[in-house]
């Protein structure tokens, strides 16, 4: 079985092949304007470069990780206008839609906003009934208005997704072509932030449609038939049709995949690793195989979420940082994707990390003649600064006193010194520089739930909750054979009666192999619904 | 004297209010949101400080109550918070002259700041905890011997409940905790109204004020990249108890409360050493190596290591980096009294309370 991984970062597109585990080709190129020239590039490198090898013939999947919906929250672009449809009234009438939004972002994303009466409780009883002559008369006035993307948001909706399926219903009787995000299918307990993650998920799927769309021409136009597969921020995967529609999963999902790919590559399932990129340093810590994930709310271009996302440091360190003062000043400044016209071992003007390496004799990169000039405490001085900065980022991540591996990856991992106080080995491994798209290759599919039990033993409610993630993760194309826990959590809640508590139960297991390409196709079922 | 809150004391607020909550309390991020909605819109609200209060003026005492869980999907705005104010008018036949909070600590730090933000009403510099406690008999009002009645507890659906009478605080409780988990485990409330005199006597004054002081120390602190946690220890004239890392969480839900233990291993000066707090919602009693060292009412906070964020009970993970520390508690809860209503034993330890501020302890 072999499959194509590929990364569409910021300034480079990864591309790998992979078949039973060991990587067969790997190539980088260049980042452009328009995603798809750039995966087209690296499909093209990457199959000459695979030529005349069997596995070329027998892709069975591609997998891309994209920051390209990350980036368009950021950079508050390409993002439609979005009706906010919250259904949970009376309560929570002083918080409206888009409350606490950065107002740049909302004023580019905020069409109408909508309260309704409805919603449920703790326990499943309903709230109060939901108003649905008040969902068709706000649905003629949305569709009046000409938006045409909408989220949907119900009081406890996690518990029970009545109210935002039969809202949803109303609305398509109304708005039958409108584009619908249920907050339940993307979000966790938390209304605020589930909310948000909805409205932020409605505003990215005219550009999740067209950006899969554009990965397919790529595949057809590279002769590849397998399925397209995008990576989400937990190491795992969805069908492209899956993504199109929540398009939302797919934030961060680079440092995951790198991380992921430093797991397998390595051999290793719980060490800390590094990624040196041209800018930054992320450093994470991988448990059984699989990022750590952050414990706080995280902020996706400054609106509040609750997204499954690795917990990681980044500090300002990477091979095209400039180095100034005569070596005291590192960064944070950096020549980025210029480093080959910029730095001065490639006849540039500015002095940066890869040229201290490169003095140093740690790296072999342009034309070393050009850093002999340097003074030997400059080099001496700035390369010890920077392997402090290291040294200290991974001993903020390390949450356990008895010594880690740490496994350094990505093209400026030469920063990375060969030993550290409670560093028990650094690891460094072949096709470090392409651990993302390693990763990418590498990913599974998960299933979630994320929901509170009541009237029921502790072990009855979580043996329930690991069948409930299992159907979803099947649904959404594992193995069934391959499906395991990776995670539990439970949380007893104070006050409610009933033994009541929160469980969250995530499962993973193995792509689904497909025997036959189905004549939809669409082989597996898009996922839950 | 009297003034308005500035908008940037909204966020100094929450960033305090959260560590006084010692774990409980619910986090204020939401209440605290529509604070700041309400000042963006135009609008401010008033701080009263204890000493203008006339004795026979009459001042509500206001809460959320219910599971913090549920807090994250059903929000306290401002006329909900405002609601069991305006029942409490109406069966009093009286105005309020202001408002003010049962609890400092979490997300009631902003409770009479709804109330302010819908009636315009002033609010307080003061409150009856000091910090946060589960119960209605923990405050202050109640360790003083006050009357525990009328007590108003509003549904968002207007099931509200006026508790006329009652036998004692504790029975109170018990009955208006059924009434909050029939209403889907959120509540608001508004307590027996209290005289300008019983504030001015028996509130922690100006806990307000303090809270505020002590958000503005650690944001300073954090904009400086000095360490916040030694910020909050130095403002807040605490200690700084246990550096280390989650190492275990237990949670259980006996008697309507979350129960449960933190059990954490050192680091850096802390290294090989370990650290276990018990908490009832918030944090009650901590050992070190197996040797009790802080109990209530001592306040026990457990904060981010880094970034100084407190931590509550119910976002406890394996693998947080935290640090413990304790601030001094509340003259009045150090009385006999008041430890009998809310010392190590009314959480159901057995020991005497020996307050980790004492110099040469017995």
């Amino acid at each position: 079985m072999s499959r194509i991984g590929i990364d569409v970062g910021g300034t480079n597109t990864d591309a790998v092949l992979l078949e039973d585990g060991k990587v067969l080709a790997a190539v980088k190129s260049p980042t452009t304007a328009d995603v798809a020239d750039g995966v087209r590039q690296a499909l093209a490198d990457l199959l000459a470069a695979a030529a005349g090898l069997p596995a070329a013939e027998r892709i069975e999947a591609v997998m891309i990780g994209t920051t390209h919906f990350t980036n368009a929250v950021i950079e508050r672009r390409h993002l439609d206008r979005v009706a906010a449809l919250r259904v949970g009234l009376p309560a929570n009438a002083g918080l409206p839609p888009f409350i606490g939004w950065p107002k740049d972002l909302a004023g580019v994303m905020r069409g109408s906003t909508h309260m309704l009466r409805g919603g449920h409780e703790y326990d499943g009883r309903i709230l109060v009934p939901l108003d649905r002559a008040a969902v068709r008369s706000e649905a003629h006035r949305i569709a009046d208005s000409g938006i045409t993307a909408m989220a949907i948001t119900s009081v406890f909706s996690p518990l029970t997704d009545e109210c935002e399926r039969e809202a949803a219903e109303v609305v398509r009787e109304v708005m039958p072509d409108v584009r619908i995000t249920l907050s339940h299918e993307i979000g966790r307990i938390g209304m605020l932030e589930r909310e948000n993650a909805a409205l932020l998920n409605a505003g990215l799927q005219g550009l999740a449609q067209r950006t899969t769309a554009a990965f397919r021409r790529a595949l057809r136009d590279s002769g590849i038939a397998a399925p397209l597969y995008l990576t989400q921020n937990d190491g795992t995967i969805v069908q492209g049709a899956v993504a199109e529609r929540h398009p939302v999963y797919c934030f961060a999902s680079g440092p995951t995949n790198s991380m992921r790919g430093a797991a397998f590559l390595s051999g290793l399932s719980d060490a800390l690793v590094v990624d040196v990129g041209g800018t930054t340093s992320d450093v994470g810590c991988l448990k059984g195989g699989f990022p750590r994930q952050a414990n706080a709310t995280v902020e996706i271009g400054g609106v509040r979420t609750l997204f499954r996302m690795p917990d990681l440091i980044s500090i300002g360190l990477g091979g095209g940082t400039e180095v100034g003062e005569g070596g005291r000043r590192i960064g944070p400044g950096s020549v980025g994707f210029r480093l080959p016209e910029k730095a001065l071992c490639f006849g540039g003007d500015t002095l940066t990390a890869t040229d201290i390496a490169v003095a140093a004799g740690r790296l072999a990169l342009g034309d070393p003649r050009r850093v002999r000039a340097l003074p030997a405490a400059l080099v001496r001085d700035s390369l010890a600064r920077m392997e402090r900065m290291v040294a200290e980022v991974v001993d903020r991540m390390k949450t356990d006193a008895a010594p880690m591996p740490l496994i350094a990856v990505g093209g400026g991992s030469f920063l990375v010194p060969d030993h550290m106080e409670g560093i028990s080995e650094v690891v460094r491994i072949e096709h470090h520089a392409v651990a993302n798209a390693v990763g990418a290759a590498i990913a599974q599919v998960s299933g979630e739930v994320d929901r509170i039990f009541s009237g029921v033993e502790r072990e009855t409610a979580l043996d329930r909750a690991s069948r409930e993630a299992t159907r979803r993760a099947i649904e959404a194309g594992a193995e069934a054979s391959s499906v395991q826990t990776l995670d539990v959590e439970d949380i007893p809640i104070a006050y409610l009666p009933g033994n009541a508590r929160r469980i969250r139960v995530r499962v993973i297991g193995e792509i689904r192999r497909l025997t036959t390409q189905s004549s939809s196709g669409r082989p597996c079922s898009p996922g839950p619904r | 004297m009297s003034r308005l809150i500035d908008a940037d004391e909204l966020d100094l607020l929450s960033i305090g209010a959260w560590i006084l909550g010692t774990g409980g309390g619910g986090s204020p991020y939401a209440s605290h949101l529509v604070a700041r909605q309400f000042y963006e819109d135009g609008g401010r609200i008033a701080l009263l400080d204890p000493d203008e209060l006339a004795d026979d003026d009459l001042v509500a005492v206001v809460s959320t109550m219910g599971a913090p869980l549920v807090f994250q999907e059903r929000m306290t705005d401002a006329a909900f918070a405002l609601k069991p104010v305006r029942m409490m008018e109406a069966y009093l036949g009286r105005r309020f002259r202001a408002v003010m909070t049962v609890e400092i600590g979490g997300c009631n730090a902003f409770q009479p700041l709804l109330v302010a933000a819908a009636s315009g009403l002033p609010v307080v510099d003061a409150d009856a905890m000091g910090r946060a406690y589960p119960e209605a008999q923990m405050q202050t009002f109640s360790i003083a011997g006050l009357q525990m009645v009328p007590h108003v507890v509003s549904d968002i659906r207007d099931n509200d409940v006026i508790i006329p009478s009652a036998s004692g605080w504790r029975e109170m409780e018990r009955v208006r905790r059924k009434l909050c988990t029939e209403y889907g485990s959120v509540a608001t409330t508004c307590q027996a109204p209290r005289t300008g005199a019983e504030v001015k006597r028996h509130a922690v004054l100006r806990s307000l004020s303090q809270a505020i002081a002590l958000g503005r120390e650690v944001r300073r602190a954090r904009t400086a990249h000095e360490d916040p946690v030694l910020a909050t220890v130095a403002a807040a004239h605490g200690k700084r108890l246990f550096t280390g890392k989650v190492m275990d969480v237990q949670r259980r839900t006996t008697e309507g409360f979350l129960r449960g233990s933190l059990s954490l291993s050192g680091l850096d000066a802390d290294a090989g050493a370990r650290f276990e707090i018990k908490f009832q919602n918030e944090f009650t009693i901590g050992h070190r190596d197996g040797a009790v060292i802080v109990t209530t009412p001592d306040l026990i906070c457990v904060l981010d290591s880094i970034s100084g964020e407190a931590i509550g009970t119910e976002s406890l993970r394996y693998g947080q980096r935290v640090t413990v520390i304790a601030l001094p508690s509340q003259p009045i809860h150090r009385t006999e009294e008041g430890l009998r209503h809310v010392g190590p034993r009314a959480f159901g330890h057995d020991i005497d309370f020996r307050s980790v501020f004492e110099e040469h302890p017995a």
